[in-house]
């Protein structure tokens, strides 16, 4: 008795001991890697905004005015999304929405859509995604030139209708075997392009509220050249 | 064949992860679309077994049978979660590419087999080599599985390179003169690739044995 209660109790030494060491080693390099990562990720960000929005189109700073949306039916998820707002010379000029594709081959797709206060699409990157790789992953700019397809389209060009991939009767093109996420990619930018024609007003209204906000907080002499 | 050479031989192709032992199926299978993938993802696999191997081998002694495959689980989950945080910092670009594939390591039953098997009745050298070479064999199957997908399905070999070797290696690939036949990539062109090298594995050894057998028998009768 006395024996298997030992080897039960060095059983559960051992194993104590070695998950006490595993979350030691994840949590140091958790601790190592956590800043870095992030700093990582807001550079790409940074990256990623200027690959969708020409730096010349703005002149206010993309990361601090950014608003948050909610519109699970054109924004393609039910949590806010995150709107960049482009002003020049105190104009609203282009907005940057990080909006989602929800029906994806393995799931959502996250994009970045840029388009100018007249609604018309600047870039278009897909920031992350679990699509098949070897066919569905040709949404990425590094794999096909397949997304700057957007580039310069609006509403009105194509009309909506032709808003969809080749197969479905549209303008945009397939990849051969994988349908289903230009589909998804194709409705989520027509969908982003929707909203901003219906909130627009709002979206740069919210936006100048933040930088008045700013504005004020800041001494003044932070805003000469 | 000494000790050392006949450990590595047993890895790498005698008990071949995929080809022999069909483990690890299911990272093999849904990743090798083209040969770079495959590289990629053997190459953190090795890198995985070789520690694992050790640290387990390591702890050899103070192993109580019944809870080594907890323990074992333990060490692999926490040492892939640390090689992903660890790239996704310092090789960011590079994290962006394998990101996907590394959590899929643990799903590896070939480095589990590993641990139980070699590493934890071995010395420390011992089992890192065996986890080495298992880690090679295990490779050398996701390349040669991902090269034959990507010539029959895409017509193309070693696209993609640029993400492992830098900007240089962009447009360095192979583009053959057909467009590629889609059932290649697809799933089941996976289970049709491995199992004609399975084959092919199998004909080579049987017809060494047989070449070996008949020699035997030759002398024999002189």
């Amino acid at each position: 008795m006395a024996d298997s209660e030992a080897k039960l109790l060095r059983a559960i030494l051992v194993v104590a001991a070695i998950a006490v060491c595993a979350a030691g080693l994840i949590s140091v390099s958790h601790e190592i890697s956590a800043e870095r990562i992030e700093r990582n990720i807001a550079e790409r960000l940074m990256q990623s905004l200027h690959e969708v929005l020409n730096p010349d189109l703005y002149d206010n700073d993309l990361v601090q005015t950014q608003v948050w949306a909610i519109d699970p039916d054109l924004l393609g998820t039910p949590e806010p999304v995150q709107v960049f707002l482009a002003t020049r010379e105190g104009q609203p000029s282009a907005a940057i929405f990080a909006a989602v594709a929800p029906r994806g081959y393995n799931g959502r797709i996250d994009l970045l859509v840029g388009l100018d206060a007249a609604g018309v699409v600047q870039g278009v990157r897909v920031t992350a995604h679990r699509e098949t790789p070897g066919l569905g992953d040709q949404i990425e700019l590094s794999i096909s030139d397949w997304i700057t397809g957007f580039d310069g389209t609006s509403l009105s060009d194509p009309p909506l209708s032709q808003w969809a991939v080749v197969p479905d009767g549209g303008r945009f093109d397939a990849f051969t075997g994988a349908t289903v996420t230009p589909r998804a990619v194709v409705q989520a930018v027509r969908d982003v392009l929707v909203y901003f024609d219906e909130h627009q007003a709002e979206l740069f209204e919210r936006a100048a509220a933040i930088e008045r906000v700013e504005t004020e907080s800041e001494p003044a002499g932070a805003l000469l050249p | 064949m000494n000790g050392a050479g006949n450990l590595f031989m047993d890895g790498f192709w005698r008990n071949n992860a995929a080809f022999v032992q069909l483990l690890g199926l299911c990272p093999l299978l849904a990743i090798t679309t083209t040969l770079v993938n495959g590289l990629a993802l053997g190459i953190a696999t090795t890198l995985v077994l070789i520690a694992t191997n050790t640290v387990v081998s390591l702890i050899r002694g103070s192993l109580v049978p019944s809870i080594r495959i907890v323990v074992f689980v333990l060490i692999i989950a926490s040492l892939v979660t640390t090689v992903d945080m660890l790239t996704n910092a310092f090789f960011h670009d590079l994290y962006r590419v394998l990101g996907l594939f590394i959590p899929l390591i643990i799903t590896n039953c070939a480095i589990l087999a590993q641990a139980e098997s070699v590493a934890s009745r071995r010395r420390i050298d011992q089992a890192a080599l065996s986890g080495l070479a298992t880690g090679l064999g295990f490779a050398a199957a996701l390349v040669l599985l991902g090269g034959l997908r990507e010539i029959v399905g895409f017509g193309t070999l070693f696209s993609g390179m640029e993400f492992l070797l830098g900007d240089a290696a962009r447009g360095v690939y192979l583009n053959l003169p057909h467009d590629g036949m889609l059932a290649a990539i697809l799933p089941p062109g996976a289970f049709f690739g491995l199992a004609a090298l399975i084959a092919l594995r199998n004909w080579l050894t049987t017809r060494d044995t047989n070449a070996t057998v008949q020699k035997a028998e030759a002398e024999a009768r002189t």
